[in-house]
């Protein structure tokens, strides 16, 4: 996605000069079409997070969109103040772009590894949160958000091969997006795990099990209209995210189910608790969080079997 | 996106007073004691360069791309700021008595949403990037504004200072002018007791800068060095401004407990008699 993502913003800099890019040292082999194209409206700044968050503040103030690029972890979570007190509370275009999502960076190791850069974020009012699906989500979401008037933060997953079956890109700020009209499942979806989503939702449908899934793409403003209509409908629904499963998508269909009085049966797939240091391949680490296709179709049809016959 | 009316005018009269470091110090004790407020001796050590920042420094031209941004990085200062836009006639006598009452945005600390004030502070060690990105966008848009940052000397043991102070040295920053309000006091104690940073000038020079030390209670000079002209190209500039915590007022000048305290009533008639003959 964000190789995509770049080539989108070399784009949109071309017709816009007050897009300006700004890196904590990182990005390499991504950011270089920006920097061949606008070498004079790129500034690495060294390893300074929190820095480049308050210069990025400076910047906007001024009527400056910048970017500020690092892993997600380094984007979201050593600055989180600087967020909080700069862009948020003043209410300026800084355009966050937090790369590799939850364990993406696998062999990385915890430190490398955002589980909660969703969660920190989403409690905050005012930040527009987006986490594509896939890199054409990639594409869409910055063509949509690149302007508004306040500050964006942009989870990006690594992987800019994978397209999700029959999403074809679509994405509207506050809105889901539907793939497939079973009724016997709700999965709810969000950032790169989607492509595994969709994937359990053949496994599913070969079982006989059809499912809908929801891709979430956004938080602020809040697909909650939309998921609430949805969730009326499904006596269970399962969300998906790398992520902690407290904070992030499964905490927001919690709200809603709760706050709608609906009667649908949440299983939140996701990060359950402090991960164990165990290291490995991305495959390795779906399968361990149960976040592969075959987990999660798992998963799914042991909650159904329970949702029949509940012991 | 013009938050100020038309500053350009010399005169600093308003209701009869002047923008002078006594009139900002009288305001200063008049709104601490009216909302038995501490912060007093921060908010005194700087009277004297908001005195010259607002009396003889800031360009606020009505046009507010080339308005000179300020950042008053030790936010809890905030009253010194409001008591020179209010003698300079930007906050009104009403705003000014709202300091700290229920519905007021004149609260402790600065908030963006006052006219006048550019960013919103309070936690420290924020001010110098958010000013060195104000500084970068000017010299990107050609402009001629500058842009100010007032720093405390203990604000200095934040990290994020010296990543600021990096960066804008290697930019060659030069419309960026950051002041240091070298009290040397902070919450708990005095700072070479806390977290030793002296020589002070030396930690801005070895990042880049072109430190200087300073009389923090001489006016005139404080704004004869920050109305030097920086050549394009040249280095940012640091002040070391030497103060008094407290200026002003006897038994308050270098005492740790008027960081936080309020002053009674008979502190508040010795205190308003000391700034008469003291600053």
């Amino acid at each position: 996605m964000r190789k995509a993502f770049i080539q989108t913003l070399v784009s949109l800099a071309a017709e816009d000069p007050r897009i300006v890019l700004l890196t904590g040292d990182l990005g390499y082999t991504v950011i270089e079409p920006f920097v061949e194209k606008f070498p004079d409206r790129f500034f690495n700044v060294g390893v300074a997070e929190q820095n480049m968050t308050g210069i990025a503040t400076g910047l906007a103030e001024a009527g400056f969109i910048p970017f500020i690029y690092s892993i997600a972890t380094f984007a979201s979570l050593r600055n989180y103040e600087f967020i909080r007190n700069g862009p948020i509370l003043h209410r300026l275009p800084v355009r966050i772009v937090g790369v590799g999502e939850g364990f993406e960076y696998a062999r990385a190791g915890f430190t490398h590894h955002a589980f909660e850069d969703l969660g920190v974020l989403r409690v905050q009012p005012g930040i527009t949160i987006i986490s594509p699906a896939d890199f054409r989500q990639a594409q869409s979401s910055l063509n949509a958000a690149w302007n508004l008037p306040g500050p964006v933060y942009f989870r990006l997953g690594k992987d800019d091969r994978t397209e999700v079956p029959d999403l074809n890109g679509r994405f509207a700020l506050g809105r889901t997006q539907l793939i497939g009209s079973g009724s016997d499942l709700l999965l709810v979806t969000m950032g790169s795990v989607t492509a595994n989503v969709a994937k359990a939702a053949r496994l599913l449908s070969a079982k006989g099990v059809e499912a809908t899934i929801a891709v979430v793409s956004n938080f602020n403003p809040s697909p909650a209209e939309d998921l609430a209509a949805l969730l009326a409908s499904f006596p269970l629904v399962l969300t998906a995210e790398i992520h902690y499963t407290v904070g992030g998508l499964g905490s927001l269909v919690s709200e809603i189910i709760a706050e709608k009085g609906l009667a649908s049966r949440l299983v939140r797939c996701g990060i359950k608790g402090m991960p164990d240091g165990l290291s490995g391949s991305l495959a390795y680490l779906y399968e361990k969080h149960g976040l592969s296709d075959k987990a999660l179709a798992e998963t799914a049809l042991k909650e159904l079997e329970y949702a029949a016959d509940p012991k | 996106m013009t938050k100020l009316s038309d500053t350009k005018s010399p005169a600093h009269d308003r209701n009869g007073k002047k923008l002078t470091s006594l009139a900002i110090r009288r305001v200063i004790l008049e709104q601490s004691k009216r909302a038995h407020e501490g912060h007093i001796g921060s908010n005194l050590s700087i009277a004297d360069i908001v005195a010259a920042l607002y009396g003889q420094v800031l360009r606020l031209p009505a046009q507010y791309e080339d308005r000179d941004r300020f950042v008053l990085s030790k936010g809890h200062a905030a009253l010194a700021l409001y008591s020179a836009l209010f003698l300079k006639g930007i906050l009104s006598e009403e705003q000014i008595n709202s300091f700290c009452m229920d519905g007021s945005l004149l609260g402790v600390h600065p908030e963006h949403t006052l006219k006048g004030v550019d960013f919103s502070t309070g936690s420290l060690g924020h001010g110098l990037s958010i000013g060195a990105g104000a500084a970068l966008a000017a010299k990107l848009q050609k402009s001629s504004r500058r842009v100010f940052v007032l720093l405390s000397d203990a604000e200095c043991n934040e990290g994020s200072i010296w990543e600021a102070a990096m960066f804008a040295a290697h930019h060659r920053l030069s419309n960026l002018i950051a002041i240091v309000d070298a009290n040397k006091q902070q919450a708990l104690g005095y700072t070479d007791d806390i977290l030793r940073l002296s020589p002070m000038i030396k930690l801005w020079q070895a990042h880049g800068w072109d430190a200087v030390e300073i009389d923090g209670h001489d006016v005139p000079a404080l704004a004869g060095a920050m109305n030097k002209p920086a050549p394009q190209g040249s280095a940012p500039r640091v002040l070391i401004a030497n103060t008094v915590f407290g200026k002003g007022v006897s038994y308050m000048e270098g005492k740790i407990k008027w960081h936080y305290w309020p002053m009674s009533d008979e502190e508040y008639r010795q205190a308003l008699a000391d700034i008469e003959v003291r600053s």
